[in-house]
């Protein structure tokens, strides 16, 4: 007999409700449950963190958090990034960069790279929300790629996702506050 | 203006940056089961029992299944037979029966709702083996001892070594040889020796495998989701195994997290899934995590090489010889012993050797069975070789560029023909000039700033050392690749191709070739690869073939679609062939740009109804054509590495890397890039940091990323790349040479040699991973009385210095 619990969360703006065990992990609430199959699980064990998503704004390894934990909170997923047909600047710069291969990895990195920039106040262009006092710093790339450290990617060498990044940061830097 | 050549953004992209890629476990079927696979906790052991009585009572259980419910007698079959060696002896059985190999071998599997209750149940499943002893050491399982002499063994195990098969431990003993080594080595002025070894490591990519199994009750056919890399020989495969007829099985063409040889062969999990199905007549689902991977899929790499070279008076080789023990694991998987046979083959690389003798033995311990992985025998094999040759460098007192400029092959000394063969084909190095990319790489590092660094790191009393590298590679390995080009009635480009995708942006290249071919847009050029219902003779995508091999039918089925189109053009505009000009999609007739059709037109006009067809003419604008191969291309390359030490703790910091790859020519400049730098990540991975270590008991230490250390941001400095497109292959029409491996290759060697520099070692570094604690123990031995005459580290001037 399994126990089962009521979890109540936002995903990208729209709203869930459904019934979970208590050890279902957030990451297969979200990929089988909900249908939210971009993100993705590499390890189980919190160490590559292809499976980052936004949990009430921080980036949280999908696949160490319980679906319960998640009950009443905000999640963002890569899915959410995109305008319809128009990809998001940080995604473009990705293409561009050439930072991406097999784009297993790719959904963790744009997810913890936004929430990186949302705690400095690089909010996308057109973004919404005022940012934070003392926001808009530009990020070094001994930063960008300390951060990049935090996930793993077997396919690129990291250099095309360092520099996407970067150039993101100094975009958005450059369009000042949001 | 065409593509082919330029950076255009890759046609995966928009799907794999939203979350859209179609990877194996985001399917799913309604009614599915979910499997779970039952391992062996022992590394080897007779199996008294496997007691389901437990786990079939559990809840949300559909079925237990061991050994005893299969077919009896199923085993993995072997898909690169070679040198007609017959390994049937060693195969491995779908589900271990009476005895277990090593840990984590399959012996049953739990199907059950859903995913948690199938892992539950599986823990329920009762397991009474008693231990053997484990076999952990390839020199015991060949009987070598402490110092073997590499004498011809005759399959039987090493005395006292338990044998994991009536035949023994020793798959194979292959040897090639050409010319007089003895005579060679008895006449040298001087021979250089060592012995070196590669740790056991493998691919390891971000994605697990999975699998989605749905049977079709009204036709008895199979849908599978998850098999890629070799589609249709998976398919033959299975239907053969199942008893049913090939084309009942479909294999949809997905994305891939990551092949790098080791995902995408046939493994037990391949059978067991479609056959649930089957059996239960309900979809299967199946996923493994990450502690099951590194325990279930191929491991690759671990030998250890006796190498010695035979040098006259000045510095070049007269002879080359390897004896190598190759751990090979369990049991003989589907590659066989290609490995084995690769790395003997592709030893001599690119130098100019008068006479070789190279000798591998295959050795079966209780290990994860081995396969392929990326440059496989030449990560190994470029290792020994180059760190054989920067030590003879500094034994004659020759710089260590200076001596692979005295060996390597000139222009007018190719092509090569080795008298070796291997995957059932002779070694003939076709076309290049290796000189000049070594000279163009030690310009370009010098340029860069590498040998300025090095010094300024040892100004400041920092280690530092440059390491060198120059290999061959092999690319384009046939028999063939068929390519099918279809016009739909929108005027959308179809391509259907045999290659598979695995994230090396496959869809982007040949779209490019097709689109070129045409003189279409890219935008309208849709490619898939590796559905085996639109493509059932592809030989799927590994060894660096598919713009080779791939690119080639493709170029060739779209120029047949062109001149198709052309024909029907001509009909439609009632105008003689020689009168159309061709662009921008559409056919005119010259002079009159108002006449212009569309190729949606002309596909129509190819329509099944069209008056335009000719009686008994096949309607459609489509073409199928197949491109073969009888030799591989060789593509080459310099690696130069700039590496930080720290002798006290042994750590070591990639500061800079250099890839210098002549590629023939570059469809998509980007896409060339970005394979040399991942390979190089990988290869910094395997020659510092990852490794698959046991305790005594044959237990496996690394089984999850905590202790499988994958290289991070951290560790990977930026890559410089220089790809050169000196030398078009010669044995295709598109003149293209494979990329995927040539970051990989030399990066041991590479890592090696800057390392060996910076600690001013005599020998060799003997042994990779370069863990810290190896680093730290070579650093300190150069600092004993017995060091010998200290070698002191180079100034990395002879590296580039091009003046001597």
């Amino acid at each position: 007999m399994t126990d089962r619990h009521q979890v109540r969360l936002r995903v990208n703006g729209t709203e869930h409700e459904l019934l979970v065990e208590a050890r279902r992990t957030l990451a297969d609430m979200l990929r089988h449950d909900l249908g939210y199959t971009g993100t993705n699980v590499g390890c189980e064990h919190g160490i590559c963190g292809a499976c980052t998503v936004r949990l009430d704004g921080a980036p949280v390894r999908s696949c160490l958090v319980f679906g319960v934990q998640a009950d009443g909170a905000d999640v963002r997923t890569v899915e959410g990034l995109a305008d319809g047909d128009e990809l998001s600047d940080l995604q473009q710069a990705f293409r561009d960069h050439h930072a991406l291969q097999c784009g297993f990895c790719t959904p963790g990195f744009l997810m913890l790279a936004e929430a990186y920039f949302a705690e400095r106040g690089l909010v996308p262009p057109a973004g919404p929300g005022r940012p934070p006092p003392g926001a808009g710093e530009e990020p070094s790339e001994a930063e960008i790629r300390e951060l990049v450290a935090s996930n793993l990617c077997r396919c690129t060498g990291y250099q095309g996702i360092v520099a996407a990044m970067l150039a993101t940061a100094r975009a958005r830097r450059a369009a000042g506050p949001g | 203006m065409g593509v082919t050549g330029m950076r255009v953004p890759r046609k995966e992209d928009p799907r794999l940056l939203r979350g859209r890629g179609a990877f194996a476990d985001g399917f799913h079927a309604r009614g599915e089961l979910w499997a779970r696979i039952v391992r062996s906790p022992v590394a080897h052991g007779t199996v008294r029992a496997v007691d389901v009585q437990a786990a079939r009572r559990a809840g949300g259980v559909a079925a237990v299944v061991t050994a005893a419910d299969l077919p009896p007698g199923l085993a993995i079959p072997v898909r690169l037979a070679l040198r007609g060696l017959p390994l049937t002896d060693f195969l491995q059985p779908v589900l271990a029966a009476g005895v277990v190999r090593y840990v984590g071998e399959p012996l049953a599997v739990v199907v059950a709702r859903d995913a948690y209750a199938a892992e539950d149940a599986a823990e329920l499943v009762d397991l009474d083996i008693e231990p053997l002893p484990a076999v952990l050491d390839a020199a015991a399982a060949a009987g070598d001892g402490a110092a073997g002499d590499g004498a011809a063994g005759d399959g039987a195990a090493g005395e006292g070594a338990p044998r994991l098969f009536p035949a023994g431990n020793v798959a194979a003993d292959v040897t090639l040889d050409y010319g007089d080594t003895e005579a060679a080595f008895a006449r040298a002025a001087h021979v250089a020796e060592a012995e070196i070894e590669i740790g056991r490591h493998t691919g390891v990519p971000l994605e697990p495998r999975a699998l989605l199994a749905e049977p079709d009750p009204r036709t008895g056919g199979l849908s599978i989701t998850g098999m890629t890399k070799v589609p249709v020989f998976n398919r033959d495969v299975l239907a053969a195994m199942l008893g049913i007829d090939e084309t009942l099985i479909h294999v949809r063409a997905i994305d891939a997290g990551g092949g790098f040889g080791v995902r995408g062969e046939f493994y037990p999990e391949d059978y067991l899934v479609p056959w649930l199905a089957r059996t239960l007549g309900r979809p299967v689902k199946w996923a493994e995590d990450r502690a099951e991977h590194l325990v279930a899929v191929n491991h690759s790499r671990q030998q250890v090489h006796r190498i010695r070279a035979a040098f006259d008076a000045h510095g070049r080789i007269l002879a080359l010889a390897d004896d190598i023990l190759h751990d090979n694991g369990a049991y003989c998987r589907t590659h066989g012993i290609t490995v084995p046979e690769l790395t003997v083959a592709m030893l001599p690389g690119p130098y100019r050797v008068p006479a070789f003798r190279g000798r591998i033995r295959v050795l079966l311990t209780n290990k994860t069975p081995c396969g392929t992985y990326r440059a496989p025998g030449r990560f190994e094999g470029s290792t020994a070789r180059e760190q054989l040759l920067d030590m003879a460098a500094g034994q004659l007192g020759i710089g260590r560029a200076e001596l692979r400029r005295r060996n390597l092959l000139r222009p007018d000394e190719l092509p090569c023909r080795r008298p070796l063969r291997t995957l059932g084909t002779d070694v003939v190095l076709d076309a290049g000039d290796y000189p000049a990319l070594l000279a163009a790489a030690q310009a370009e590092a010098v340029r860069l700033g590498y040998p300025a660094l090095v010094a300024r790191e040892r100004a400041a009393g920092r280690r530092c050392g440059l390491g060198l590298a120059v290999f061959l590679e092999k690319s384009g390995l046939g028999p063939q690749e068929t390519a099918d080009v279809v016009v739909s009635k929108t005027g959308t480009v179809h391509v259907y191709s045999g290659g598979t995708s695995l994230g090396q942006g496959i869809e982007t290249v040949l779209a490019q070739i097709a689109a070129d071919a045409l003189g279409v847009d890219l935008g309208t050029v849709r490619v898939v690869a590796g559905d085996t219902a639109l493509q059932p003779f592809g030989s799927g995508s590994w060894a660096s073939r598919s713009t080779v091999v791939g690119g080639n039918a493709v170029h060739a089925a779209a120029t047949a679609v062109a001149a198709r189109a052309r024909q029907l053009a001509a009909r439609m505009l009632e105008a003689a062939e020689d009168d159309l000009v061709a662009a921008g999609g559409t056919i005119a007739v010259r002079g009159d740009p108002r006449s212009a059709v569309t190729l949606a037109q002309i596909a129509a006009a190819a329509g099944a109804a069209s008056g335009y067809l000719h009686p008994g003419e096949p309607a459609g604008l489509a073409a199928r054509r197949r491109f073969d191969v009888t030799h591989m291309t060789y593509p080459y390359g310099v690696h130069i590495a700039v590496a930080g030490v720290d002798p006290g703790t042994g750590e070591v910091r990639m500061l800079r890397y250099l890839v210098a790859y002549e590629v023939g020519r570059a469809v998509n400049p980007a896409l060339v890039e970005g394979q040399l730098r991942g390979g190089v990540a990988q290869g910094i991975g395997g020659a510092l940091l990852e490794e698959f270590s046991y305790d005594e008991a044959g237990q496996p230490l690394a089984v999850t990323f905590m202790d499988y250390l994958m290289p991070t941001a951290a560790e990977i400095p930026p890559v410089d790349v220089l790809v050169a497109q000196q030398a078009p292959a010669p044995g295709n029409p598109l003149g293209v040479m494979g990329a995927g491996e040539g970051g990989i290759s030399a990066a041991g060697a590479a890592v090696a040699s800057a390392v060996r520099d910076a600690l001013g070692l005599a020998g060799t570094v003997g042994r990779l991973p370069l863990t810290p604690a190896r680093v730290a123990a070579l650093a300190e031995a150069t600092m004993t009385p017995q060091a010998g005459q200290p070698h002191g580290p180079s100034t990395g001037g002879d590296l580039c210095d091009l003046h001597r």
